[in-house]
């Protein structure tokens, strides 16, 4: 592996720079690339070598955990293409969301209120098929339509059903343990 | 992390709760949403013939400084103008709650909220 640090994460391990990516080959270039650069193996080195081998195990941890997550890899797509999520700022998302939104979290309080675990579970699986349709809207946005915008958005929307699984979680978490 | 006496208070006992019939010619309702923290927060004004705010009401899922900020700001614009709502800065809002840096994001929702809720009313009336 080079010590180039300007190349971008996709090119780190030598894999095609698109959302649409294959986890066992970047399991494996990882592991390749992080046994590389492993501090044990530097122990008897230099402490200028300590330094950039450290650098590198850093360099290449970082890059393996945003290409892991759909949207941390998303975000970083469109970052290499000079587009900001706006996850921070853009508050403005279309109505008919929020308001599913706004549904989805009654319904959460609802069934932990009622301490109903069944019914949370199944509000799970049905989040996590609402997020595998959002991310392969995601995935056609970046790797076929070049649609920065929408990618953008289902990004940002994206957000919104993390925080709902976490919701889930703690609320099955609370009523079971 | 510590919140302020002031988001506790209005956490602990949020002003306005609740909803208006959204049909009403008289209410404008904004709903927006934080992406970084999954805050969802609906906020409603109700106005009078003259253009005065003479209620609002809000529903946030968030944590305790969405609440304050929802809350604090349903306060604020009763008796007000539309244009003295949209006068209202984020930076107002943090301050008077004492909202940490991280939490800034909180205020800049109520603020984005009562902007939308105006420009529903404004939108209805074909202003």
């Amino acid at each position: 592996m080079s010590t180039d640090f300007t190349q971008d994460h996709f090119a780190l391990f030598n894999l095609p720079r698109r959302f649409a990516i294959d986890t066992a080959l970047l399991d494996s270039a990882w592991r390749t690339a992080a046994a590389e650069v492993h501090p044990d193996r530097f122990v008897t080195a230099q402490d200028a070598e300590k330094r950039v081998a450290l650098m590198r195990a850093t360099r290449v941890n970082e890059a393996y955990q945003t290409l892991k997550s759909p949207v941390a890899r998303a975000r970083y797509l469109l970052q290499l293409a000079g587009v900001d999520t706006a996850e921070e700022t853009n508050t403005s998302m279309p109505a008919a969301f929020l308001m599913a939104q706004m549904e989805w979290r009654e319904a959460i309080a609802d069934a932990r209120a009622a301490a109903n675990v069944d019914q949370l579970e199944a509000l799970s699986r049905q989040l996590r098929g609402d997020v595998k349709e959002l991310e392969t809207e995601l995935g056609s946005a970046l790797d076929e339509q070049a649609d920065h915008a929408a990618a953008a958005l289902a990004v940002r929307k994206l957000r919104f059903l993390e925080k709902l699984d976490q919701e889930i979680g703690d609320a099955i978490e609370a009523l079971l343990y | 992390m510590a919140y302020s006496d002031k988001v506790m208070d209005h956490y602990e006992n949020p002003r306005n709760v609740g909803a208006f019939e959204k049909g009403d010619d008289s209410v404008g309702t904004g709903m927006v949403g934080a992406p970084a923290c999954g805050d969802v927060m609906k906020l409603q004004i109700k106005v009078s013939e003259d253009g005065v705010i003479e209620d609002a009401k809000f529903k946030t899922y968030g944590c305790g400084s969405a609440i304050a900020s929802s809350s604090l700001i349903t306060e604020w614009v009763k008796g007000k103008s539309l244009d003295e709502a949209l006068a209202i800065k984020n930076t107002d809002i943090a301050e008077e709650l004492a909202l940490p840096p991280v939490k800034i994001h909180c205020s800049i929702l109520a603020e984005d909220a009562i902007k939308a809720a105006v420009a529903d009313y404004k939108q209805k009336h074909g202003k």
